[in-house]
This record gives C-alpha cells, sequence and structure tokens, in this order.
C-alpha cells in the first residue's frame, strides 16, 4: 500500500522509522523507480539548481512578459528590501522577491521547475531559499526538504487535484503552499507530525480560492498570489512549529478541498470567464492582447 | 505518480499544458517525420486556439517540432530559428467535434515530399496525448519509452516484433494497434517498462514487413 494517499500514513511511517518524512520518502522511491538513492537525489537536485537560477533570472529590471502584461515587480521588491523599506523584515522581503522572481520568469518564458504546477512555480523555491539563506542550511538538506514537499504533494494530486483547471487556485497555489509549509516545518526542525498541522494550516488559509487568469495567461493574478502563497507557507509553518495545531487533520482538509473544487463552478476554473477575468480591466486587457 | 510529477518537470514557461505539452507534441510529430521538416502547418482548436499568442503555444509548437525539450531555453525564440533554418510554418484555427480544449493538429513536410499528421492534445500538467498519427487511431502520451513501428498489415507481424522485443529483455508494458484499413498499413505503438535502445530499434527495422520503426522518448 502506498504511502502517499494519506498524511497519516506519511507521518506514520516516518515516526516508525525514527526519520524524517525526507529519508523515507527517498528511499520509497528509490524503491519504486528502480534507481539508486543517489540517482533520484541528483535528479532533485538539479530541479533544486534550476530553482536557484530562475530567482536570478526574474530579478532584473527588463524583465517583461510575451503578452507584455507583467514583469519587473520582483526587482522593485528587491529594491524595497535593500532600501530597508519593509515591514516585515529582510527575510519576509526577500521571500516574496523570490516567490515574484521566479514567477515572472516563468511569465517571460524562462527555465523554471513546476512545484507543483508553472502557475504556482515561485512558491516552493521562494520559501526554500530564503530559509537556506537566513539559516545557513547546507545544500542537502534543503533539497532532501524537496522530498517531504513532493510527498504533501503527492496525497494531495491523490485525493483532491493539483490543476487549477479541475481544482481552483487552491489546488495550485494551495497545494504549492501547503507542500512548502511542510518542506519549511521540516527544515527548521519540527516533528513529522507538526509537517502535517503545517501542510493542513496552509492549506485550510487558502480554501475556496478560483482560478480566476486575465486573459487565460498565467500572470494576473498568479504572479502576486505566489507572494501570497509563500507568505501562507510561512504562516502555517510557524504557526505548527510554534505547537499550534491544526484542529481539521490534514487529510480531511485535503477532501475538503477537493468537495470545494468540485462544487466551484467551470467559469471559475481557468476558463478565465469569471472572478478576476470577468473584470472590465481584465476583459479591456484581454481585447489589447488578442483583438476581436 | 512519483516526487518528479510533482516537483518537477523542468520546463520553459509559462504554462506547462500549453507551453510544455505543447512542446511535446511537436516533438513526437517531428519525430516521426523522415527528414528535417521544411513546412509546418499547424491547426489550433479551442483554448489552443485563442490564447496561442499569450501563452507562446505557438513558439512551443514549433520549438518541439525542430527537437527541442520543453526545458530548453531557445523556445522563446523558436520562431526566429525556424525562419533561419528554412522552416516555413503557417498557423490556423480550427473547430474539432469533441476534441480536448487544448488540441493541435500539425501537418508536416520533409524537403523529400515525406509528410506527416499528428493531432494530439495537452491533456493537463504537461502531459499529452497523442490521439491520431496519418489519420489512425492511436494513444501515445509518451511516458515511457514508446516504440512505434509502421508496417504492411499481414499475417506475422506482430509477433515478429513482440518476439524480437522480448528477445532484448524488455517487457511490454502496453501495446496497441490501428489501422487505416484492414489490409493496408498498419501502426503497432508499443510502451515499453524499461528503455530501449537504437540498436534494438534498428534490428526491428530489418524484420519483414515493418516499413519504418521509430523509438520516442520522455526527454
Ligand atoms: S489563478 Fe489559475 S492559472 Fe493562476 S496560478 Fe492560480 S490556478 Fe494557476
Amino acid at each position: 500500500m502506498s504511502i502517499y494517499y494519506s498524511v497519516q500514513d506519511l507521518i506514520e511511517a516516518a515516526e516508525r522509522e525514527n526519520k524524517k518524512i525526507s529519508q523515507i520518502v527517498l528511499k520509497e522511491q528509490a524503491a519504486e523507480l528502480q534507481k539508486p538513492e543517489s540517482v533520484l537525489y541528483k535528479t532533485m537536485r538539479e530541479s533544486f539548481l534550476v530553482m536557484h537560477q530562475s530567482v536570478s533570472d526574474g530579478i532584473g529590471p527588463d524583465m517583461r512578459s510575451v503578452s507584455g502584461l507583467s514583469g519587473g515587480s520582483a526587482y522593485k521588491m528587491k529594491l524595497a528590501v535593500e532600501n530597508g523599506k519593509t515591514l516585515c523584515g529582510k527575510v519576509f522581503g526577500r521571500a516574496l522577491m523570490r516567490a515574484l522572481a521566479v514567477s515572472e520568469s516563468n511569465a517571460c518564458m524562462g527555465k523554471i521547475v513546476a512545484a507543483p504546477t508553472a502557475g504556482s512555480c515561485g512558491i516552493l523555491p521562494a520559501a526554500l531559499l530564503t530559509v537556506m539563506e537566513d539559516r545557513g542550511l547546507d545544500e542537502r538538506e534543503v533539497v532532501m526538504s524537496l522530498f517531504t514537499a513532493s510527498a504533501f504533494g503527492m496525497v494531495i494530486a491523490n485525493n483532491a487535484s493539483i490543476s487549477g483547471a479541475q481544482g481552483g487556485c487552491q489546488a495550485e497555489c494551495g497545494s504549492a503552499s501547503a507542500m512548502a509549509a511542510a518542506a519549511l516545518t521540516e527544515l527548521a526542525g519540527g516533528t513529522p507530525r507538526m509537517a502535517a498541522h503545517a501542510c493542513a494550516i496552509a492549506l485550510k488559509n487558502i480554501l475556496g480560492l478560483v482560478c480566476d487568469p486575465v486573459a487565460g495567461l498565467v500572470e494576473i493574478p498568479c504572479i502576486k498570489r505566489n507572494a501570497m502563497g509563500v507568505a501562507n507557507a510561512f504562516v502555517g509553518a510557524e504557526l505548527a512549529l510554534a505547537g499550534i495545531e491544526s484542529a481539521i487533520p490534514a487529510d480531511e482538509v485535503i477532501v475538503a478541498m477537493k468537495r470545494i473544487g468540485d462544487m466551484m463552478p467551470g467559469s471559475l476554473k481557468e476558463t478565465a470567464e469569471g472572478g478576476l477575468a470577468g473584470t472590465p480591466t481584465a476583459k479591456r486587457l484581454k481585447k489589447q492582447i488578442f483583438g476581436e | 505518480m512519483n516526487v518528479f510529477d510533482i516537483v518537477g518537470p523542468v520546463m520553459i514557461g509559462p504554462s506547462s499544458s500549453h507551453t510544455a505539452g505543447a512542446v511535446r507534441i511537436g516533438r513526437i510529430a517531428g519525430a516521426l517525420l523522415e527528414g528535417e521538416p521544411v513546412r509546418a502547418h499547424i491547426l489550433l482548436h479551442g483554448s489552443f486556439a485563442k490564447t496561442y499568442r499569450g501563452h507562446g503555444t505557438d513558439k512551443a509548437l514549433v520549438a518541439g517540432i525542430m527537437g527541442m525539450a520543453p526545458s530548453d531555453i531557445r523556445i522563446r525564440l523558436s520562431l526566429e530559428i525556424a525562419k533561419a533554418r528554412g522552416l516555413d510554418v503557417v498557423f490556423g484555427k480550427t473547430e474539432l467535434e469533441g476534441a480536448h480544449p487544448n488540441t493541435a493538429v500539425l501537418t508536416l513536410k520533409d524537403a523529400k515530399g515525406h509528410t506527416v499528421t499528428v493531432q494530439g492534445a495537452s491533456v493537463g500538467g504537461g502531459n499529452i496525448l497523442i490521439s491520431e498519427i496519418n489519420g489512425m487511431k492511436v494513444e501515445v502520451t509518451g511516458q515511457q519509452d514508446t516504440l512505434l513501428v509502421i508496417h504492411h498489415d499481414v499475417p506475422g507481424v506482430i509477433a515478429h516484433v513482440t518476439n524480437y522485443i522480448a528477445a532484448q529483455g524488455v517487457n511490454i508494458g502496453n501495446f496497441k494497434l490501428s489501422r487505416s484499413r484492414r489490409g493496408e498499413t498498419a501502426m503497432m505503438t508499443i510502451e515499453m517498462d524499461g528503455e530501449f535502445s537504437r540498436e534494438s530499434n534498428e534490428g526491428i527495422e530489418k524484420l519483414p514487413n515493418v516499413i519504418r520503426s521509430i523509438i520516442l522518448r520522455p526527454e
């Protein structure tokens, strides 16, 4: 029986062996894919390096997307941090900057790692690279934490969805945020159980979020939702690390997300009809890009 | 599903379905054409038709046709690269009954006049499903090493091919036969559980009544 059908199974598997979630996932996946652990680690490390690069790629002042709708906000955030203008300090400001950078790089046809999707690709790298820098963590630990993030993502994908077209943005940015919350918790020394609470808390906070991209492009509101997603990942991790528990277990939150996604009308699931995509400004922008 | 379906793939943005999936469809069409493409006629259906410019779907398909992978940073320049290589590209819109909203129909031609027509859909998360090749119904996802064996529809060919594969020690994960009409040209789609080498593929091409065998690998 796979351990990726419930968060409960996942954390029990880790507790049984008294190991981190990332360790049991790497071991289990090596067996499943019939490859040595070192090969899987290497593949994950390559993704990590692309994440790193995508932050630098997206931070330039001249970034512009194909549609012309977006670009340049990571740069503004960077200046704000450098000039000491942020409200919540440098660490948080740099997390937001990284989420914007990766997400804008994606909009500009740059190279990114889907995590779990392209639309939500800024959340996980922003969360991990920020704590890595702030705490001086080893690359190895951070790469390993991506296995933890993936494991939570698999449970969500198996029981709900990670696609905006199927489950709304809660399924994309929500899943990314929950995955990042769990990974951050492990990185900060939290237990597997705490990681599950972090995942539950982060996901609960995003339940109901619809997918309403302006003109159908992965830019507005997606880029800023990546900034929100990393902020929310920190909320989940900080609360869980403080010993705060989610009253509703992660597995039930995931099922709730699935039900909400099923109830969401099609106009709010990536079809670019409802929500923000239906606003007068969105319609004007759409006309500007595609004509008609 | 495994960890790399969740953290991964490494791709060029902005959209796994409109960009990465589109590259994969283009790649399979390109791999099926015998020579280098000189002309590509691309018809887009549904969401692909509506939003292809903003998502770079046009660039992605053309990049794929030229053999680029979804993580190739040159995708954004693919239309210029195509021009420089003498690949003439025409886009059009179409409406296909019952087709997935992200569907493209690609007709490619090489310098010697060979053509291939491929219909494929980007079904989410960068995954694709090729549903038709030269008018034959197929189901190709490209997730495993996949052999496409075009052959004369005569008795014994399938046994020859599958026996040959077994002799290489490779297990067949999935097998499908498609044909345009009984007794004419047919195509086997064979998904492998393990890796299938280029030498083995050359061996298949030498079997009686096999016209061509193409190996598609996940990039
Ligand atoms: S709004 Fe839709 S397209 Fe944009 S990030 Fe969210 S799920 Fe993805």
